[in-house]
């Protein structure tokens, strides 16, 4: 199971591709891809946002999902999703948001 | 200090400028990000984690008030209240966005301050000893000729596409502060007896993934020749240093493979081809530089001061500062003291905007408007008056920047590591974080006495954990964080590279592990004076790996 990521290029915040190819800003509004295909098409869409300067560095991840919550399998993409860890008032964690 | 004159102004305006449209360009759909990405990281501009990073030079750790509080408004401003200082003496702002940035190097511009060559196949911000131009043991200050090369350096159109980047330090004084012999090119100033200052030469060392101690290529290179001697060993290295693998593209792996003699002679025949003409440095510029770095006027004074002596008998924690956190100074009356920025249980290397706008004020009040950043991660007043420490220290413990732990347990190098790093296979912060809570009572610091630990994210090695008395690499194995420990590294004039002592340990269990590796120094010392790393270069790895591991 996969969720395909990047970097907003204005502002360098942590995105994930949504649905409607709608970037959001954490990784549970994530669309789902599962299979080669499916990825293949996320990150196609993907490049695509990278061409119409949206985004930057697109790459796919993998989760799983848990009560309808998605969660990023490496430490690396649950630090991004949600902050430094030294740093609980900045990144994502800072932001007061229920899943 | 140094002032920028009117080619350098025009040259970071251009530079400004030139980004400022470059940054437009990519926004307006102009540039791709293939063709953007090496422009702004020309420009110091890494996109990490989180978001974009921007790591500004502080050439050979040099600044003064007006540029650390130029620091302090942009973290302020642009980013979220901190800044973080390197182990290659720069600053780095974890959060600007890339629509501010051109606006940010306009304001570093203001100061004489940018972020050209901080990263990229080029040569870096040359370092420098942190206490030049003060420390007691110091042959001349090494500033003026980390100037020249940055003169040199700068733009130099030959050098920018290089196999791989470049990093040059210097050091003024035999007791190696710098860590020259584990960079691409490392200088020790030397004098002859007739009083002829030069450098004696190392090239080819290196931490990373494959570290190396520089091999030495010269004992003596007369000042008259650093420029040409530097671009003969830039050009053999330009020329011969492997483009196929960039793992094996640095200096060091050049020297290792081509053997010391054949490459000496590489460079000695290059050199003779130039030597004679246009970089050979005449005396009167090299005068003319050292000039700008001419100390304050500073009257000499006593050794001792009694407003220090009286307040040492009554405050434990001023004796502990004093104790560790002041180098001797060449004028009698003054000393250089080391601001901590490795505050209990805190971030190595961070500060916040309050904090750097107090030392700003400190620096301009008792410091003759003087700093420098260490590769230790730490801020130094060179010159500050004896008498003046006690007002000092009560500025520094409101400042919370006041630990008197310089140099013990608890001043661990750290990288960013996996908290921000785009390339860490691990964290490192927490990690130091957790020892210094371990270690972090004054008693216990002061009983372990000089223990350096180094800690990397990656095998990149940002965090020197190759040249840690105690080293510690994060890595990933199976998902989970893993830290290999490594003994015996040194990065002085004794410089040699640590021994992984065993299989690695978890998160959980690396920080017992160190306080095992502490115990056991402890507990085979031959007396308080005898230092781990003394300890473990007499007694070997044998008892620190049966105290990790048990008996074979």
């Amino acid at each position: 199971m996969k969720v395909i990521t990047a970097n907003r290029l204005l502002n360098g915040d942590v995105v994930w591709l949504g649905e409607n190819q709608n970037w959001v800003e954490r990784v549970t509004l994530a669309k789902i891809y599962d299979g080669k295909d499916a990825v293949a098409n996320g990150l196609e869409t993907g490049a695509m946002a990278e061409k119409n300067q949206e985004v930057v560095g697109v790459y796919e991840m993998d989760v799983t999902v848990e009560d309808g919550v998605i969660n990023p399998v490496r430490l690396r993409e649950k630090i991004r999703a949600t902050g430094p860890t030294t740093h609980l008032e900045f990144g994502k964690q800072a932001q007061a948001v229920s899943a | 200090m140094y002032r920028y004159d009117e080619f350098d102004a025009s040259f970071v305006n251009q530079r400004t400028e030139q980004f400022k449209d470059q940054v437009r360009r990519r926004l307006a759909g102009e540039l791709s990000e293939d063709e953007f990405k090496p422009l702004r990281l020309m420009n110091g501009l890494y996109l990490q984690l989180h978001a974009y990073m921007l790591r500004v030079a502080i050439p050979y750790g040099t600044l003064n008030g007006r540029q650390m509080r130029k620091l302090a408004h942009i973290a302020r401003k642009y980013d979220k209240g901190y800044g973080h200082f390197t182990t290659r003496q720069n600053i780095q702002f974890n959060w600007p966005k890339l629509e501010d940035t051109p606006k940010i190097l306009e304001e570093l511009a203001e100061v004489e301050m940018h972020a050209i060559q901080t990263s990229g196949n080029c040569i870096r911000n040359v370092t420098a000893d942190h206490f030049a131009g003060a420390a007691a043991d110091e042959i001349a200050d090494p500033r003026p000729y980390a100037e020249i090369l940055r003169q040199w350096s700068s733009l130099h159109p030959e050098f920018s596409f290089l196999p791989r980047k470049f990093k040059i330090a210097i050091t003024g004084a035999p007791n190696d502060r710098a860590a020259v012999q584990v960079h691409d090119i490392g200088l020790q100033l030397v004098r002859k007896d007739d009083g002829d200052i030069g450098f004696l030469v190392y090239v080819g060392g290196g931490l990373g993934r494959t570290p190396m101690i520089g091999r030495k290529v010269r004992d003596f290179l007369p000042e008259e020749d650093l420029l040409a001697y530097s671009e003969a060993i830039l050009r053999v290295y330009n020329r011969y240093g492997r483009r196929d693998n960039k793992y094996k593209a640095r200096i060091k792996i050049l020297v290792h493979e081509t053997g010391l003699e054949e490459l000496k002679a590489d460079i000695e025949a290059e050199f003779e081809k130039i030597r004679y003409g246009v970089l050979r440095l005449p005396d009167e510029e090299v005068r003319r530089i050292e000039a700008y770095f001419a100390p304050p006027p500073l009257e000499v004074g006593t050794a001792k001061s009694e407003a220090v002596e009286a307040r040492r008998s009554s405050d434990a924690a001023f004796a502990q500062f004093l104790t560790h956190n002041l180098n001797p100074h060449r004028v009698p009356g003054y000393t250089s003291v080391t601001l901590s920025m490795k505050p209990i249980g805190g971030i190595p290397g961070d500060a916040s905007d309050e904090q750097m706008d107090v030392i700003a004020d400190l620096a301009e009040q008792y410091g003759h408007d003087e700093l420098r950043i260490s590769h230790e991660q730490n801020v130094i007043l060179p010159h500050v008056k004896l008498d003046d420490l006690p007002a000092l220290f009560d500025k520094l413990v409101e400042a919370e920047i006041a630990e008197g732990n310089a140099g013990l347990i608890t001043d661990i190098i750290a990288c960013p590591g996996m908290d921000y790093c785009a390339l860490a296979t691990a964290r490192s912060i927490p990690v130091a974080q957790r020892i210094s809570e371990r270690f972090g009572t004054a008693e216990r610091q002061a009983e372990i006495g000089e223990l350096k630990i180094k800690i990397s994210g990656c095998i990149n090695a940002c965090g020197h954990h190759h040249v840690g008395h105690i080293g510690i690499l994060g890595l990933e194995k199976k998902g989970e964080e893993f830290y290999q420990v490594t003994l015996g590294g040194s990065a002085n004039e004794n410089a040699s590279i640590g021994e992984i002592v065993g299989r690695g340990f978890s998160s959980e269990q690396v920080i017992d592990a160190i306080e095992k590796l502490v115990d056991t120094y402890l507990g085979l010392r031959s007396g308080n004076e005898e230092t781990f790393l003394e300890a473990y270069r007499r007694v070997g790895e044998a008892p620190f790996k049966e105290a990790l591991y048990g008996a074979a």
